[in-house]
């Protein structure tokens, strides 16, 4: 049982893994971001009832699941920072935070040009809707909280406190639905059960797939950048910017970030 | 295939507007996140070689 669990709880050795992990959760991402969208927007029937507006539910879906996945997520990270004490833990949450934003706004876009010609309404003050929006707002929160705090260790304290309230958000989202009158349908896909077509629920999970391979490679590069920023003091960042060439500078050329310069380190 | 023709499938059964502003929106934050995300990372390191150069430069 030689397996060092906090070995990666380190951010100078986390900063290397994740420069190897990356790429092929990229990669991943958009292998699957190509199948669910032909699998979705080709081979994928027009629905009896919606026609062809149904199709949005190929990004809806999944960016409400991410949203929402991305914040418990964050919460265990924030819990873990709370009960550890470990520098890494605030990191991942502040390096989750903007693309769970991202794909809890999407999910309300998406959904706002879904329901109008489904409800008639872009907006309604739905609990499926209204408490999704929370989630928003919670992100957003999160967010600002951060940026209004000097010391970073100061603030992954509060953003894991405000995060960890949150919390409770996400059950009421995820059940809201079963819970009240809503004029949002109920789940369409429940473990061991789907009322979908197959093919449709086989391009819905694929892109969903997608959006979490994004999630993690998106985040894995921003908590690198979050990582050097925080621990540009440190005697391994001195090292690692020896290491490579310095040609680092904004506006200089460049591939997709940590492909470059890392068989160099 | 569910098509009959390309015009066909930006038509999108007359759907056209609400599909491709939800799609359309979401390629554009995906893109706009994934290149934010790459100016953060070579900020970081541009950065931390700044400040090292000033911490050398200024130090006796």
């Amino acid at each position: 049982m030689a397996i060092h669990w906090f070995k990666y709880a380190s951010p100078a050795s986390f900063y290397g893994l994740a420069g190897r992990l990356a790429p092929w959760f990229a990669a991943a991402a958009a292998v699957a971001t190509l199948v669910g969208l032909y699998i979705g927007l080709v081979l994928a029937p027009t629905d009896f009832q919606q026609g062809d507006s149904y199709r949005i539910i190929y990004i809806h879906v999944p960016a409400a699941w991410i949203g929402m996945f991305t914040y418990l997520v964050m919460a265990g990270w924030a819990a873990a920072g709370v009960v550890f004490n470990t520098r890494l833990s605030g990191m991942m949450v502040q390096a989750l935070a903007p693309t769970g934003a991202m794909f809890t706004f999407v999910a309300l876009w998406t959904g706002a040009f879904w329901g109008r010609p489904t409800w008639g309404a872009y907006w309604v003050w739905d609990a499926r809707l209204t408490s999704t929006l929370i989630l928003f707002f919670l992100y957003i929160g999160y967010i600002a909280l951060r940026a209004s705090i000097d010391d970073p260790r100061r603030a992954d304290r509060a953003g894991a406190v405000l995060t960890l309230v949150g919390v409770v958000n996400i059950p009421i989202i995820y059940f809201s639905v079963k819970w009240w009158n809503t004029l949002h349908q109920g789940a369409s896909v429940k473990p061991g059960s789907s009322s979908m077509a197959t093919v449709m629920l086989a391009g819905m999970l694929v892109m969903a797939f997608a959006a979490w391979m994004y999630t993690i490679a998106v985040s894995l590069v921003r908590v690198r950048a979050i990582i050097v920023e925080r621990e540009q003091h440190s005697a391994w960042v001195g090292e690692l910017l020896d290491a490579r060439a310095p040609d680092d500078a904004p506006g200089t050329s460049g591939g997709v970030a940590g492909s470059k310069g890392e068989k160099a380190r | 295939m569910n098509w009959s023709s390309f015009s066909d499938f930006l038509a999108m059964g007359g759907y056209a507007f609400f599909v491709w502003m939800s799609y359309g929106v979401t390629a554009l934050l995906v893109v706009a996140e994934v290149a934010w995300v790459v100016r953060q990372r070579r900020q970081s390191l541009a950065r931390a070689r700044i400040q090292r150069n000033i911490r050398e430069w200024s130090s006796p």
